[in-house]
């Protein structure tokens, strides 16, 4: 099987509302994927389950043929899935070199626990990982700036290059362009995309911007009320007519700005 | 430094080898309160590791006639070490003032269970046997002497140790833990587990601490657990700050001197002057004594 990932049946219900449902979908290695859909329609829950930050109530997950569902977050990063957040998550006191090489040295450890006592965090790999991780991002000129202080943009890349850097095979972004302008979206969204396909990464991405879906994405998925209503290239997915009236029809506004 | 500390051993007077040894053996508690200020940690109950690794010596010396100095070290901070990873398991879930209680919590009730017992001297305690040194028995100066060395030997041990601790992934990952702990978890690391190790570590220090303390005061009472003990070594953190490991040793010694001198020239008043010092250093070094080294070498490269 050439699929990377494959998701059955998958349900999350809190209580009596029900989050996810019937999600049933196969991603071939390499594929970009855009995930689309309105505020509170299961986006963010399907990431969730996959990363393992949720449990799913029923169905099941494969990655890579290997059962990953329920298992711990922790675990799922070391299988080879990374995520990146709607707000960066990034150490605000380090700097942005120190970020990454901190990242770079959890993933190229081994030895579990142990491991961590053991391994220095400065050796020559990690940080020859982490700045070559810099330089794919491009912001190598902020390397000695503190995280506090990085303009909202780098902190998007830095977050996303801090989940790359240990060369996941399966990278899931949720709404990697919130909070940033309308400007700057290309730009960064240009800058991430080519960097995920020199290391070969199967993305699976969260946007509101339908142009930036069409654009970037090979696929699109549209989530309503819980469920996949519509799957299949930009074209088809976003010429659909449920898409339009449920979707795309609506204006949408991003949200979770990040610094607010 | 510890070299230099040891070779000038013979020549000191005997007050100030007594009095490094005491401020060594408190660093050791210190040094493990550093480890967890690092992940944004504070522990108002070390006293209950310095207190079991004391008990641990004491015990061993009066029920078992075992006198090597050196092994009773090393037990009493394998004992403690062991107490710290039982209930590290459940410290480690817990943050911020939640963990500062809990270690509270439990180190008030070893006092409360050591005052209750009758038969280990109640609140009195009781006296440690006077070690043998690789089966010497020393006497007067030389045993003191000795257990400088003993002290000032663990403590290069332990600082090495711990400096080398402090830059392994595991140690490297405490800002990031005070920082943001989801994103810890997102790298694959478990933040519990990472914090259990951290309080390990401090109580293999912090009986270490305690098990020279016993050797050299040659007593120990409940009130080497009482939440006072805890609180000088939380001030001596904060007097030395979590920058260095030579700050831990540094500020210790700091620590004993400025006490002594402050006992010796107004007894009535010695408590007042020692937190006018904890204010000052507060108000104008917040990072402790590590961060003036710091400071001087950014004013240092100003300048040139």
């Amino acid at each position: 099987m050439s699929d990377i990932l494959a998701v059955r049946d998958l349900e999350k219900t809190f209580g009596s509302l029900v989050a996810a449902r019937d999600i049933t979908v196969s991603i071939p290695a390499e594929q970009t994927v855009g995930v689309i859909g309105a505020n509170g329609a299961g986006k963010t829950t399907f990431i969730n389950m996959i990363t393992g930050h949720l449990t799913p109530t029923k169905g099941s997950i494969l990655f890579e043929d290997k059962d990953i569902t329920g298992k711990p977050s922790r675990e799922i990063t070391r299988l080879g899935i990374s995520r990146s957040f709607q707000v960066a998550q990034i150490f605000p006191t380090l700097t942005v070199r120190e970020n990454m090489v901190i990242a770079a040295a959890i993933a190229r450890r081994s030895g579990g626990m142990l491991g961590a006592v053991t391994t220095p965090v400065h050796s020559g790999a990690a940080i020859a990982e982490a700045e070559a991780t810099i330089e794919l991002f491009q912001i190598a000129r902020y390397a000695d700036t503190p995280a506090s202080t990085l303009p909202q943009g780098v902190r998007k890349l830095l977050d996303i290059g801090m989940a790359v850097v240990g060369w996941p095979r399966l990278l899931l972004l949720d709404e990697p362009t919130s909070g940033i302008s309308i400007e700057e979206k290309f730009d960064l969204m240009q800058v991430v995309m080519s960097a995920l396909k020199t290391r070969k990464i199967t993305v699976l991405f969260v946007e509101h911007d339908m142009e930036i879906v069409g654009r970037f994405a090979d696929r699109v998925l549209a989530f309503y009320d819980g469920t996949v209503i519509a799957d299949g290239t930009p074209h088809e997915t976003l010429d659909n007519p449920r898409v339009q009236e449920l979707i795309t029809g609506v204006r949408l506004k991003p949200t979770g700005f990040a610094d607010a | 430094m510890f070299l230099i500390a040891a070779a000038a051993g013979p020549a000191l007077p005997d007050w100030v080898v007594s009095l490094t040894t005491i401020a060594f053996s408190n660093a050791l508690v210190v040094l493990g309160l550093v480890v967890l200020w690092r992940a944004g940690l504070v522990s108002f109950g070390q006293a209950l590791y310095y207190c079991i690794g004391a008990y641990i010596v004491a015990l061993i010396g009066r029920w078992a006639g075992f006198t090597d100095a050196f092994a009773l070290v090393l037990l009493g901070g394998v004992g403690a070490g062991l107490v710290a990873a039982l209930v590290g398991a459940l410290l480690a879930r817990y943050r911020e003032i939640f963990f500062a209680m809990l270690s509270l919590a439990l180190s008030m009730i070893l006092y409360g269970v050591l005052v209750k017992t009758e038969s280990l001297g109640s609140t009195d305690g009781f006296s440690v046997t006077t070690p043998t040194f690789l089966g010497f028995a020393l006497h007067g100066d030389k045993l003191i002497l000795a257990l400088y060395w003993l002290t000032l030997g663990i403590g290069a041990v332990a600082a090495l140790a711990v400096g080398t601790y402090f830059r392994s992934i595991a140690g490297a990952l405490a800002a990031p833990i005070r920082d943001n702990e989801i994103r810890v978890e997102f790298l694959g690391v478990s933040v519990t587990g990472i914090i259990h190790i951290k309080v390990v570590i401090a109580g293999v220090l912090g009986g270490l601490g305690g098990a020279l303390g016993a050797l050299t005061i040659g007593h120990v009472d409940p009130n080497m657990a009482y939440w006072t003990t805890s609180g000088g070594f939380v001030f001596v953190t904060i007097l030395a700050g979590a920058g260095s490991v030579a700050a831990a040793f540094v500020g210790s010694l700091l620590f004993e001197v400025i006490r002594t001198i402050a006992v010796d020239v107004m007894p009535g008043l010695w408590q007042m002057v020692l937190g006018s010092v904890l204010l000052l250093t507060i108000l104008f070094l917040p990072d402790g004594l590590g961060s003036l080294v710091a400071r001087l070498k950014k004013r240092g490269e100003a300048r040139s």
